[in-house]
């Protein structure tokens, strides 16, 4: 399923299906009409995709507004995000944080590249993904393969590894932690928890 | 949540203690001022800050941070005597009646069992007496003097308002006049709601803090009804969500736990797991435990799971210890860990003591930083001056540093505090080279296991036999995860009563848990989320705001767990008859033949009321549990304990100040500080313009709030000539920060047992990456200590000292 647009103030059943391809057309507009205004607004030429603020837990739905065509080669871009009016808990509204939301998403630090360190090291090396998903399981599976407890002191089945831990998020989706769940616990990684308490 | 945030509107009394929901759950909280605007509601606000909750409150009490269970253990004490409790919902839905064990006792502030060697209990006195049927005794008229209720009363009597006022500071007065609002919804047709958050969790007794209230709301009957319920609001926007899923050291998805050392075998992992009812005619739903714990093997592992293998049991680790973040930084601080990843998490900041934090990563191997920003943690070992000052060539780890996608960029669930789980849509690229979280585990997963077939190693069973059939193993879609959570049959399913009757057919997405199997022809990741993706369509995804009945339910919103229920417990709605307390809030009833209403009923729907079950069908006994036997480590009633650093000595039990049982390692407890050296109390907090670490790095608030300040009421500004605007330090045990000092009202001084006590406020936004200023970050300040059950730390409680450091810099 690929970016479902939804028009506003309407309740939609979500079948699966992306759901009418401009906003104007799902209001009812004719492309025609639109071009014929004296000066489209620029929301008007957006993509509306429906998302929830990534922040606090109240989770306040959103709508962000992209441009760009969909074409080949052009990268969308969001320009707009404000309070979605049809839910139920935010009914449009957001806090300082959700309405700056675009700000987020364009911070000027967020990371671009892999990047590595090196043990006494003063700076990052921009590294590939490969070069950095070798090193880490590397790592990884030394550590493992030699600090990996199969039986504890009194001879009883434990198959656990202590030494590697993970500490996972709280803003990842449910499906981000399902995979994670999976790999982290099939190594057997004990030391593992989440933003629960803090 | 027990509740929602809409259902919020129906309450008739709304108290916030333990959260500030003006300030960190803005649009939640805007269902509060629906209630005031449109029902006259009131508000009470108990804080140790006149918070932005508090200015929208009609009565405001100021009590001293780590002190709500003694306020509301006289709350308790007031209801009790003055009779100001729901009987019909307490005789019969909770515990009250039944009859403890002669050998349990609580002497000295301490209950009995206490081994202070060990510093723990043993539990066994805190439980029921059974009967020769094997279930518990009870006494329905509630007179006899070892039943729960009359405990209860003995051990609240020692909290009279006069008590009340020495520990917490609140006046005795204002005190009373928050009993008596609250003892008003005692009404069967009158509610409250307990709204609360991390300022109730981060205690050495938080958990306890939630259960105060929560026997709070039994006693009135405000659990299971609209408008009522204890409402965590919780903090990220899907910390619901990963604890759903068993990201913690000791849980397995559906809040099913992984195996101690001592249980060698599935059956006698089992023995301690599927309860069987301790009260007649009782649901006790857990003795489904294994049909969801199969399943959950079965997703983990297909095929290679069977009874045989008894489902894989030695493929899961076992634990000897809880190995939650505060025992990881130790084990790191001991130099006993080798790597660490941290996934969209910046710990340096988020845990207490700062200067143990930064040693313990000093003495790892490898670190993995995966995130969309650039974090402290993730640059730990550059220097920033004052505020971070190490010498990188002295740091010997390599660290890794992963970008990924931020919300907008990518498909999926989050869960909000209400329990819904809401889809999410992609709306633009990631910038750079950025990727899914998801991408990335699934790269290491497949390197690894190319890496284990190729070379063995470690026990690589159930590595190499894991579950990995995605379209493109690279990248699996949040779409097949999230049916993989739902779960699916794996095997045509027919009826156990019928055989020629099929039920399910192989491959079929299963619609509620109800159709999960012990036999392993189902599947599900997270038996709470099975009806989240059924052969519907993706539930989570649903649209529709439509609201029978009223109450702001939308059950066709997104999909809540479980079942879709909106309302937890919502069959205590209804009298013993199955008719709803308050017929002006109907939400499920019994209709002659079966449970139905605009709610989903939490009960077995063909249950007659006159059989008897009762309404908390998770627990054997089929009731809640004001008294909670052995299952918190701390003691079955909640007792006011003292923060591990405090002004003064428990006033109930000098002898036993903080709580007897909370996990303090060695070197710890050398760091607290005393009060002749660290006189005032502190407390941290959030602000409504930052999201704790990660907002910094967002322009517009970083304007807004550019700047690390403390707050300082203004009694102790004059004592130490400290003006608004000045630069002052914070000091500590653990360490010290400089900040610029707000001088406020809204927080006076209070009379602790006759001492004067100053409270300072410590807001936790600031680090040294971002766009705001660099600051000194609160956590150089808190305690290395955690809750006795939860190990969450102890943020909101400790001692400082304060001076005036110069004029500002602006
Ligand atoms: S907009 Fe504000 S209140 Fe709403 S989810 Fe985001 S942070 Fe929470």
């Amino acid at each position: 399923m690929g970016a479902v647009t939804v028009s506003r103030r309407g309740l939609f059943k979500l079948t699966g299906a992306a759901v009418g391809a401009s906003t104007l057309t799902a209001l009812g507009f004719s492309p025609a009409a639109a071009q014929a205004a004296v000066r489209a607004f620029k929301l008007e030429r957006t993509t509306e995709t429906r998302n929830t603020c990534p922040y606090c837990s109240v989770g306040c739905g959103v709508i962000m507004y992209s441009m760009g065509d969909g074409a080949k080669n052009v990268k969308g871009k969001i320009i707009h995000i404000e309070g979605d009016p049809d839910h139920p808990t935010n009914r449009g509204t957001l806090c300082p944080k959700g309405a700056a939301l675009i700000d987020f998403i364009n911070s000027k630090t967020r990371l671009l590249y892999p990047q590595h360190r090196a043990p006494g090291a003063k700076e990052w090396t921009r590294i590939t993904w490969d070069q950095a998903i070798d090193k880490i399981a590397r790592l990884m599976k030394d550590d493992r393969d030699k600090n990996f407890i199969a039986k504890n002191a009194d001879g009883q089945t434990v198959n656990r590894w202590i030494s590697t831990g993970f500490l996972a998020a709280s803003a990842t989706s449910n499906e981000t932690a399902w995979a994670t769940y999976k790999v982290v616990r099939s190594l057997g990684m004990v030391v593992f928890d989440n933003q629960a308490r803090v | 949540m027990t509740n929602l945030w809409a259902d919020i509107k129906n309450t008739d009394l709304v108290i916030i203690m333990g959260g500030n929901a003006a300030e960190a759950h803005p649009c939640g909280f805007k269902w509060v001022t629906e209630a005031k605007h449109y029902r006259k509601v009131k508000l009470i606000v108990v804080d140790p800050r006149f918070t932005r909750s508090a200015a929208m409150s009609d009565l405001f009490v100021q009590i001293r941070p780590g002190t709500d269970i003694a306020f509301l253990g006289g709350v308790i004490k007031y209801l009790v005597e003055n009779d100001k409790i729901q009987k019909e919902y307490v005789a019969n839905y909770t515990n009250a009646s039944y009859i403890i064990r002669g050998d349990f006792k609580f002497e000295d502030g301490l209950f009995s069992g206490y081994d202070e060697a060990k510093r723990d209990y043993d539990r066994a006195t805190w439980d029921y007496e059974l009967g020769d049927d094997g279930f518990v005794k009870s006494d329905p008229t509630l007179q006899d003097p070892r039943c729960v209720y009359q405990l209860m009363k003995t051990h609240y009597a020692r909290y009279t308002p006069e008590m009340v006022e020495r520990i917490t500071g609140a006046p005795k007065d204002k005190f009373l006049e928050v009993c008596k609002l609250i003892a008003e919804t005692s009404a069967v047709d009158k509610v409250m709601t307990s709204m609360y958050a991390l300022g109730w969790t981060q205690h050495s007794k938080g958990s306890q803090n939630i259960r105060t209230m929560a026997m709070i709301q039994l006693l009135l009957g405000n659990i299971g009804v609209s408008g009522g319920g204890m409402n965590a609001l919780r903090g990220h926007s899907n910390i619901q969500g990963l604890t759903d899923i068993g990201l913690m050291s000791d849980l397995i998805p559906g809040y099913l736990t992984l195996a101690r050392d001592r249980e060698p075998d599935y059956a006698t992992y089992m023995k301690t797991r599927g309860f069987k009812p301790l009260r007649p005619g009782q649901t006790s739903y857990w003795q489904n435990y294994d049909k969801f714990y199969v399943s959950f093997a079965k997703a983990m592992w297909g095929d290679a799971a069977t009874k045989e293998n008894d489902w894989a049991y030695d493929w899961l680790p076992k634990l000897d210890v809880a190995y939650d973040v505060l025992r990881a930084f130790e084990l790191m601080h001991q130099g006993k860990m080798t790597g660490y990843f941290c996934q969209g998490f910046n710990p340096l900041l988020s845990f207490p003591n700062r200067r143990k934090l930064q040693t313990a990563l000093e003495k790892l191997k490898f670190l993995v930083v995966m995130d969309p920003l650039a974090t402290e943690t993730s640059e730990y070992w550059q220097n920033y001056g004052e505020h971070n000052d190490v010498d990188p060539a002295k740091i010997q780890t390599e660290v890794f540093r992963l970008p990924t996608t931020v919300f907008a960029e990518e498909n999926g669930s989050l869960v909000n505090s209400g329990r819904w789980l809401q889809w999410h849509f992609k709306g633009a690229e990631p910038p750079g080279e950025a990727l899914p979280d998801i991408d990335i585990m699934a790269r290491l997963f497949i390197r690894l296991r190319d890496l284990y077939r190729k070379e063995g190693g470690a026990f690589p069973d159930p590595f190499v036999n894991l579950t990995w059939n995605y379209e493109d193993p690279l990248s699996p879609k949040p779409e097949e995860l999230a049916r993989e959570l739902n779960g699916k049959a794996l095997a045509d399913v027919v009826d156990p009563k019928d055989p020629t009757k099929m039920i399910l057919r192989k491959g079929t997405q299963l619609s509620g848990f109800g159709e999960l199997r012990n036999d392993g022809t189902t599947m599900s990741g997270c038996w709470l989320y099975t009806g989240s993706w059924t052969e519907a369509g993706n539930q989570m995804a649903r649209r529709d705001n439509s609201d029978p009945g009223g109450l702001g339910l939308t059950p066709k919103w997104a999909w809540s767990w479980p079942a879709n229920r909106r309302i937890m417990y919502n069959r205590a709605s209804c009298d013993v008859n199955g008719k709803p307390f308050n017929p002006a809030k109907k939400q499920v009833w019994w209709d002659g033949e079966r449970w139905t209403g605009y709610d989903v009923p939490d009960f077995v729907v063909t249950s007659k009321p006159e059989a008897g079950a009762g309404p908390f069908i998770m627990n054997p006994e089929g009731s809640a549990r004001l008294f909670t036997r052995g299952l918190l480590r701390d003691g079955p009633f909640p007792e006011h304990y003292e923060p591990f650093e405090a002004p003064v000595a428990n006033a109930l039990h000098p002898k036993v100040g903080p709580n007897p049982v909370a996990r303090v390692f060695k070197g710890d407890l050398e760091v607290f500080g005393k009060p002749q050296d660290f006189p005032h109390v502190a407390t941290t907090y959030r602000l409504t313009e930052h999201f704790h670490f990660w907002t910094k790095h967002v322009q517009i608030n970083a304007v807004l709030q550019p700047q690390e300040f403390v707050e300082i009421g203004e009694e102790l500004a004059k004592e130490k000539g400290i003006s608004g605007g000045d630069m002052v330090e914070v000091r500590s045990n653990r360490g010290r920060i400089k900040a610029v000092a707000v001088v406020t009202k809204r927080i006076k001084a209070l009379t602790i047992d006759g001492k004067k006590i100053h409270t300072v406020g410590v807001p936790l936004h600031w680090g040294f990456t971002g766009a705001t200023r660099k600051g000194f970050g609160a956590n150089r300040l808190t305690p290395y200590v955690g809750d006795a059950n939860t190990d969450t730390p102890e943020f909101k409680a400790f001692l400082v000292d304060v001076k005036k450091l110069g004029q500002a810099t602006v």
